[in-house]
Order: C-alpha cells, then sequence, then structure tokens
C-alpha cells in the first residue's frame, strides 16, 4: 500500500462552521424573551391601502402577541434546524438566512410599535418616508462606488455631502431656482473630490487620511461661512426654494408600492436614473470593465494600456458629483435652509451601506433603503410615543456594518487594490 | 517583423540597468536572453514593451525606428508580452481579461461576444482548450499563462516577449509550454525568451544571448553545454553540484507522523503527512509552489496552531508549542520570503542578526540592548559568513538578495540547532551566494543535524537532497532516493504515485523520444 491510498482512504475531517447556527440560536431565544414573552397586549392598527383611490381596504389589525409568538417559534425552529444540519453535516439551504432575518426584524418591528402609546400609522407613510430619508445616504454610497471600484477609498463622502448642501443652500437661495441649486451641490461635491483626487492620486498621500482631513476641512469651512455669510441675511442668502414633488400617474396607484417609490421627490426620480446608469455602466460598457479592472488589478491595466490615474481621477470627480445630489437633499428637499454639519455623519453611513452592500449599485442601494428604514423608524417610533430609546435604534446601521465587515452575515471582500496609489516603477 | 535593438541602455540615476545593449530576433525564431537574477533582463523587457523609455539607443521593427510611449504603442506596433507575474484581473472571467484595453463596443455597450469568438479560434488554433468564461482565479497557473499568450495574439502580435514563463510551473506544463512556443515559432512569430534555467533554454531557442551586469557578454550556440553556459551567465566557473560525502547517520531524530492542517475555508493543506529525517542527512521538500510545502514548514516552527498530529524532535513533542519555544528548542528556521518573514528591511544588519536572539543574556540585560555585544555580533557574523555590507549599522533592505538570505541564514545557525529548516534558502539569490549558503547548509547536516529544505528548484533539490519528499495538493506522495529521474520527479509533482510514475517512465523509454520530453 502506498502513502497516497493511506491518506485517500480517511478522508480529513471538514471542519464545521458553527457561526452562524450558533447566532441564530442565541437571537431566537433573545426574540422569544423579548418579543414573545414580554409583547406588549394591545392591537396595531396598519394602514395598507392608503393613497391607492381605487382600493378601499381597511388598517390591517395586528396582535404583537399572537405575531410576536409566530415569529420566535418560527425562528427557534429555524435555529434548532441549522444546528441539527451543522451537526449532521448537511448543507443549509440559502432560504434559511433571508428567513430568518425576516421574521426576526418584523418581530422586532412589531414588538416596537406595540410598545408605543398609540399603535396606529401607515405602511405606506412609514416606507415613503423611508425612501425620502435613504436619498442622501444612495447618491452618497454611489460616490463612494464610483470612487471605490476604481481603488480609491472615499471617506470624504460627508464632506462631500455638507459642501453640497451647502451650495445647494446658497445658490439656490441667490437665483431662487432649485434646479441651479441642485447644480451647485454637484459642482460643491466635484470640488471636494477635486482635492481628494489631487492630494490621493497625484501628491500619494494616504487615502483615508486624506478623506478625513477634508471632511474636517468642509465642516469647519461651511460651518464658518454659515455663521459669517448666512445666518446674518439668511432672507437672501440662506432660504432656498424646495426641489418640486410630484406623482407619477397609474404607476402610483399600484397598492402600497405606487404611492412609495412613484409619489415622490424629483430627486428621487433622478436617483433611480443615477442608480441604473451606473448599474449599466459599471457591468455593460467599456468604462466598466476598465473601472473595475484599474480597482482589482491596476497594472495589468496599465500594460494593456489603460490610463490608469487619468481613470481614477475621473471617476472620483464623477463620484463627489453624484455625491453632491445627494446633498442637495438636505437643503433643497428635507428642509429649505442650511445648518451647520447638518448631514451628521450620514456620509459615513453611506460608506458603510456600500461595504454592506458589498460594492455593487444594487447591493448598496438596499442597504441604503435599509439604514433609511431604520432612521425613519426612528421618528415614526419617538412620534407614536414609544418606550424604547431611539438612540438604540440610530445605532443599528453601524452595528449591522461591523457585522458585516467582520463576515458575520456573508463575507464582503471588496475591490483588491482599494487605498492603494497607483506608481509606475 | 524583425526586432532590433542598437545601443539600447537604461539608466536609474546612477544605477546602469542596461548598458549599450544590442539584440536582434528574426521572424521565425526564439531568441534566449540569458542571464542571472538581477543581470538586467526584465528591465530590458520592459523597455522593449514601452513600459520604460531607453536612456540612450534606438528600437527598430523591421529597420524602421518606433519610440513607444507605453504599451499601448507596443502592442500597436505587434508586440506582445507574456509577464513573470501575470497581468490578470483574477475576478474578471478570460474574456473579460482578453478584451480588456481593446475592447469591442456594440454602440455603448461591450462585445464579449466577439472577443469569446477569437479566443475560441485561437484556442483551437494552437489546442490551449480556454474556456472563455472561466473565471481566471479558478485555473491553474499553466493555463494562466495561455490566457497571457492569448492576451497578446489576439492583438495580432507578431514579436512574442515571455517573461521567465517557466518560473511558475510544473515539469509537464513547462514542456506544454515549449511546445506551443515551437508551433509559434513555426507560425513565423518571432520569440523573445527571458530565462535562467539552462536545460529550457538549450532546448527550445534558436539564439542566446547572454548578459551579464546589465551589459551583452556573448553569444551562445544552443549545443554548449549546461555548464559552458552556466560560466558565460555568471562569469566565472561555477559548480552546479554541491561537494558532499555520503551522509554519517546520528541519533537525532525528527518524526513527523499524521500531520493534517486545515485551511480557514476547509481546504486540507496538509493531509496526513508522516515522515523522517535522520540527523546527519538532508530530506529536500520538492513540489510546486503551493502544494503544502510552505505550510509543513510553517508548521514545524509553530505558525499553525490548529494543526493536529505529531512532530517528535528527539523524543520531544513540538506540536502544540508555541513558536518561541519551538525555537527555543533548537529548531532553526529560514523562511521562504525573507522581506516578509525573515527580515525587517528597515532595521539595521546588527539588529536584524539578533531578531529572535535579543532576550539572551547576552544580548540584553535588565530589559535594555547591549549595543557593544550586538555590534561584535554582527561584524563576526559578517566574517563568518561573507555578508558585503557597508556597515552594520545600514539598513538590511540596502543589500542585495544573496547578502540579505546570508544575514537570515547567519542568524539562525548562531543558536545551537537541533533541526534545521530552510525554506527556499537560495531564492533571487545570486550564483556565488548560493553555492556560499549550500555549503553551510551541508556543513550543518555534517554537523549531525537532521536537515529540511523546502525548495522548487529541482537543481537545488538534486544538489543538496539525501532523500527527496514529493508534495501534491497537501499531500505527501512518497520519498524517493535522491537519484529518482527527473521526469519521475516530474510526474509526482504532478499528482502521480510512484509506482504509476515509474511506470510511465518505463514506458517512455521504450518510445522513441519525443522533442520535448523530460530529461537532456
Amino acid at each position: 500500500m502506498t502513502l497516497t491510498a493511506e491518506s485517500s482512504s480517511s478522508a480529513p475531517a471538514q471542519a464545521k462552521n458553527w457561526k452562524n447556527p450558533v447566532i441564530y440560536t442565541v437571537l431566537a431565544l433573545l426574540s422569544t424573551f423579548l418579543i414573545g414573552l414580554r409583547a406588549p397586549a394591545t392591537t396595531i392598527s396598519l394602514g395598507v391601502a392608503d393613497q391607492v383611490s381605487w382600493l378601499d381596504l381597511d388598517p390591517l389589525q395586528i396582535s404583537p402577541v399572537a405575531y410576536g409568538w409566530t415569529a420566535s417559534l418560527i425562528m427557534l425552529a429555524l435555529a434548532g434546524y441549522a444546528l441539527y444540519a451543522t451537526q449532521t453535516g448537511r448543507p443549509i439551504g440559502r432560504w434559511l438566512a433571508p428567513t430568518f432575518w425576516f421574521f426576526f426584524a418584523t418581530g422586532l418591528l412589531t414588538w416596537a410599535l406595540g410598545s408605543t402609546s398609540n399603535p396606529s400609522l401607515s405602511l405606506v407613510s412609514l416606507l415613503n418616508g423611508a425612501v425620502l430619508l435613504s436619498i442622501p445616504m444612495i447618491f452618497g454610497s454611489m460616490g463612494g462606488l464610483l470612487c471605490e471600484r476604481s481603488g480609491i477609498v472615499n471617506i470624504a463622502i460627508e464632506g462631500q455631502l455638507l459642501l453640497g448642501a451647502f451650495s445647494a443652500a446658497l445658490v439656490g437661495s441667490m437665483t431662487k431656482n432649485p434646479w441651479l441649486g441642485l447644480l451647485a451641490a454637484m459642482a460643491g461635491g466635484l470640488l471636494v473630490s477635486a482635492l481628494l483626487a489631487l492630494f490621493s492620486i497625484k501628491y500619494l498621500v494616504d487615502q483615508v487620511i486624506v478623506g478625513v482631513v477634508v471632511n474636517v476641512l468642509v465642516s469647519g469651512l461651511t460651518g464658518f461661512l454659515f455663521a459669517r455669510v448666512l445666518e446674518p441675511n439668511a432672507s437672501v442668502l440662506n432660504s432656498a426654494p424646495r426641489l418640486p414633488a410630484f406623482e407619477i400617474p397609474v404607476l402610483s396607484q399600484i397598492p402600497v408600492l405606487g404611492p412609495v417609490l412613484f409619489n415622490q421627490n424629483v430627486l428621487v426620480y433622478l436617483m433611480y436614473l443615477v442608480v441604473g446608469l451606473i448599474w449599466f455602466a459599471l457591468n455593460k460598457t467599456r468604462w466598466g470593465l476598465r473601472t473595475r479592472a484599474v480597482g482589482e488589478h491596476p497594472k495589468a491595466a496599465d500594460t494593456l494600456g489603460v490610463k490608469v490615474n487619468r481613470l481614477r481621477a475621473g471617476n472620483v470627480l464623477l463620484a463627489g458629483a453624484v455625491a453632491g445630489m445627494g446633498g442637495a437633499f438636505f437643503t433643497l428637499v428635507s428642509v429649505s435652509s442650511f445648518n451647520s454639519d447638518m448631514t451628521a455623519g450620514q456620509g459615513y453611513i453611506a460608506l458603510a451601506a456600500l461595504i454592506f452592500g458589498r460594492w455593487t449599485p444594487i447591493g448598496a442601494l438596499s442597504a441604503a433603503l435599509l439604514f433609511g428604514f431604520s432612521l425613519n423608524l426612528q421618528y415614526v417610533l419617538s412620534i407614536l410615543g414609544t418606550s424604547v430609546p431611539t438612540e438604540l435604534l440610530a445605532m443599528m446601521p453601524y452595528l449591522v456594518t461591523i457585522f458585516a465587515v467582520a463576515g458575520l452575515v456573508g463575507r464582503s471582500r471588496g475591490p483588491a487594490a482599494v487605498g492603494t496609489a497607483y506608481v509606475k516603477e | 517583423m524583425k526586432l532590433e535593438l542598437r545601443k539600447v541602455t537604461k539608466r536609474f540615476g546612477d544605477f546602469t540597468a542596461n548598458d549599450s545593449i544590442d539584440l536582434t530576433v528574426t521572424p521565425g525564431s526564439v531568441h534566449c536572453l540569458l542571464g542571472e537574477n538581477g543581470a538586467g533582463k526584465s528591465t530590458l523587457m520592459n523597455v522593449i514593451f514601452g513600459l520604460y523609455r531607453p536612456t540612450e539607443g534606438q528600437i527598430y521593427i523591421d529597420d524602421q525606428p518606433v519610440n513607444f510611449k507605453g504599451p499601448e504603442d507596443a502592442m500597436a506596433a505587434g508586440i506582445g508580452m507574456v509577464h513573470q507575474h501575470f497581468m490578470l484581473v483574477p475576478v474578471f472571467t478570460v474574456a473579460e481579461n482578453v478584451a480588456l484595453g481593446s475592447e469591442s463596443v456594440k454602440g455603448l455597450t461591450l462585445d464579449l461576444e466577439t472577443t469569446r469568438q477569437k479566443i475560441r479560434e485561437i484556442s483551437d488554433r494552437y489546442g490551449f482548450e480556454v474556456d472563455p468564461d472561466a473565471l481566471v482565479e479558478d485555473l491553474p497557473v499553466g493555463v494562466q499563462q495561455r490566457v497571457e499568450i492569448i492576451k497578446a495574439l489576439v492583438r495580432e502580435a507578431q514579436v512574442l516577449i515571455l517573461d521567465e514563463p517557466t518560473a511558475v510551473l510544473t515539469p509537464a506544463e513547462t514542456d506544454q509550454l515549449l511546445g506551443i512556443m515551437d508551433q509559434l515559432r513555426k507560425d513565423g512569430k518571432s520569440l523573445l525568451f527571458i530565462s535562467h534555467k539552462l536545460r529550457e533554454v538549450r532546448e527550445i531557442s534558436d539564439d542566446i544571448t547572454v548578459i551579464r551586469r546589465g551589459k551583452v557578454v556573448g553569444q551562445a550556440d544552443p549545443s554548449m553545454s549546461s555548464s559552458e553556459l552556466a560560466s558565460l551567465m555568471v562569469g566565472k566557473e561555477v559548480q552546479l553540484t554541491v561537494d558532499k560525502e555520503e551522509p554519517t547517520y546520528t541519533d537525532k531524530l525528527f518524526e513527523v507522523e499524521n500531520l493534517t492542517l486545515i485551511g480557514d475555508n476547509g481546504v486540507p493543506l496538509l493531509k496526513e503527512v508522516s515522515f523522517q529525517v535522520r540527523g546527519g542527512e538532508i530530506l529536500a521538500v520538492a513540489g510546486v509552489q503551493g502544494n503544502g510545502q510552505t505550510e509543513l514548514a510553517e508548521t514545524i516552527i509553530g505558525l499553525h496552531p490548529k494543526a493536529t498530529g505529531s512532530m517528535k524532535l528527539g523524543g520531544k513533542e513540538l506540536l502544540g508549542l508555541k513558536t518561541k519555544q519551538v525555537l527555543a528548542a533548537g529548531v532553526g528556521f529560514v523562511p521562504e520570503d525573507r522581506n516578509k518573514d525573515g527580515l525587517v528591511g528597515d532595521f539595521s544588519i546588527a539588529e536584524n542578526l539578533i531578531l529572535d536572539l535579543y532576550d539572551r543574556p547576552q544580548f540584553s540585560a535588565a530589559g535594555s540592548l547591549k549595543k557593544a555585544a550586538i555590534a561584535e555580533n554582527a561584524r563576526q557574523a559578517g566574517d563568518l559568513f561573507d555578508i558585503r555590507m557597508g556597515s552594520i549599522e545600514h539598513h538590511a533592505s540596502t543589500l542585495s538578495g544573496g547578502n540579505q538570505q546570508k544575514i537570515v541564514v547567519a542568524r539562525e545557525l548562531s543558536r545551537d540547532l537541533e533541526l534545521f529548516v530552510a525554506s527556499q534558502p537560495t531564492r533571487g539569490v545570486d550564483v556565488g551566494s548560493i553555492e556560499f549558503i549550500h555549503k553551510r547548509i551541508v556543513q550543518e547536516r555534517d554537523k549531525g543535524l537532521p536537515v529540511i529544505i523546502v525548495s522548487t528548484e529541482l537543481d537545488e533539490v538534486y544538489g543538496l537532497a539525501d532523500r527527496i519528499a514529493v508534495f501534491f495538493h497537501g499531500e505527501l506522495m512518497w520519498v524517493v532516493p535522491a537519484d529518482t529521474p527527473r521526469s519521475v520527479l516530474g510526474q509526482m509533482m504532478a499528482g502521480a504515485s510512484y509506482s504509476e510514475a515509474l511506470e510511465a517512465e518505463n514506458q517512455d523509454q521504450a518510445r522513441p523520444t519525443t522533442p520535448w520530453s523530460e530529461g537532456e
């Protein structure tokens, strides 16, 4: 008998991966305790047919106790199955994770809504608000995506949003034209990007450091200008007209989704366009292939005649313009005046959405929508009078991202060359 | 297409990498550029390919002077290059990699179908068997290299530069490549083949130009013997074999039993590896890079705490000990990548010589280093190991590869050893230093230590080994005698068992030999 035969006859034991089953079990047990045992004994009234004129449905009546127990038992069953499957070495189906997280999220949501003093709300307005609040994060993450897929870390999204918001307010107020305000927002974002591109591509400064410094610079500069220039002349310089909202006929009459997606501010429709364009360009065009190549293996692209740093610089500038559009949300959609540091860290959440969405346009969009939902939920819950501290909810996007990056919720692998400047030898 | 270089010189500051090089590659021939590591071959290739501009001199294509501003100009002129480190995006498909830089488009969208079609045509014509939709990171190295060749052919290259193409290949893959090169030559392409591996050079080349320290030192004929070529290359008579006596065994014993290591992704890196090394013998571990040899060496030194099985040095179990305890047990270790694991480039030579000895009372007391003792140690090691340096205070990164490696070897041999393990002890080291390091390794063996050498260079394996252990996919295929023919070893490195390899060898000898079969 040869050594080969000897070692192949007893296959080495495959390492069992207990990580996910254990996480499921812990969460299922916690949920049972919280949303099952401690479910509030009220009834939630959830409107589903608002703003759809041809449909007349009564609001759904949901018992947090019944739903809490149902969700908990399903989660316990799923966790048990995952443990069993891991023990016996069977593959766990791909359906399990999304199902588990659906019941976990809805269970928690039901519990949180049930614990408010007046649990009555409209599903449409909850989701509609979530989409609207996601706008800066979606534009921001698209800006991040354009940068990072070509190999430049974009920590400066926050600064791009902030200068975008500032420029939109200033130019919008001076011209009384929100569209010129939007253009100014793009120019503001582009200016921040120009700094990022100059220092990280030309002068090879560490991209993360440049990004952070730029953010601090923009925060200080806009804060100063706001206090010294905008605020004393608020009526002339800081009262921008808003971008219009309108309903898209027919589409807006689809139950639930219609009013959520197609009765929105024009910036939301622009967002659909931008995300769609970026998806198409990245995956289907020559520019997209080169961008991805430069983000993964710039030297390979260089040896094939692709101008690495020129392409990167172009992408960084474009990214700034896109993120700047997100900044316009703050001063042309949300409110009509600028305030210092009003972006409140949403640029960082946008970056988190990009990572959580695994650097793809659709993934980043979904992640940003999820974060927008959790943001809107905070507002809704506090209006409904909740006993849960909303600060806890505000932490969720960051927690989710840390878990995602740590590989607990699937592996997140970024472009291989991100963060390294390309220098020809 | 004829490629000609006249008096091409490339300088980086004060350093002259290429000094007035003349070279002509004629269509339908393989021209070999032979030279040691660091002789300036890769620089010259980058000049031809437009990645560098020549400081002086001129390149001609079909007697017309050309000036390349970048690789795209070189490609447009019909020059293709297969880089030593593949220029492939791992997460792209073959078609995407081939298309990149010269994409066909339909309106706004990429037209990958045209590229796929071209890949299939070339693949059929030369028998490449490359699937245009395969992901590059999933392909074996030999196939990735063919993708690189396809990239050049799709761009209608008439001159093909192959920069150390066989460095990463198994012997069987090397033969396939030589076959492909022969086909390309018959198709009328001009091939410029860069290598320092004499066997391949003699087998495939029509013309040979030898360069040393950036200068052409002469033309050679493929019919010259290996040692003649080698002496041209290094400038002095070199010993290709290492002088050593028959082993005298001692009772120091290193036993490895059922050593198994599972990677983070569940893939086994070492599968129930068992072998013994007696004191006074050298066991050379052979195999293509990435078949578990690296992990074996790292496990011995204690870098893989998850490994199971047993490793006993003189009866004492090493598995489960921390690296520091393994070192204290008398294991000397030369890691395969000295720049990553062997040295701290920005530390001085003296500091690098005590990296794992700094806490000995000899070099430190009461938490502070004894500078004088450290300096004295460095001077002694410098003399003993012939480390060519300006001062012991210079950074290790300022030294040549050979001298850096001597620092690592000197440090490891300065302890009292019970076992010596060296991974790729002479990778990227000049011939003079190779000789020196090999001699030192044999000295350790003659002192009665068990010695394990991991090497992907078969010449080194044959030069040093008393016995050879062949690894494939984390398995120890067999431990074979040092006089096993290259072809048998090659088959085993590609996954054949010893008996299969021997059988295939016997059949081969019965048949008339084909031009690209193994052996000289």
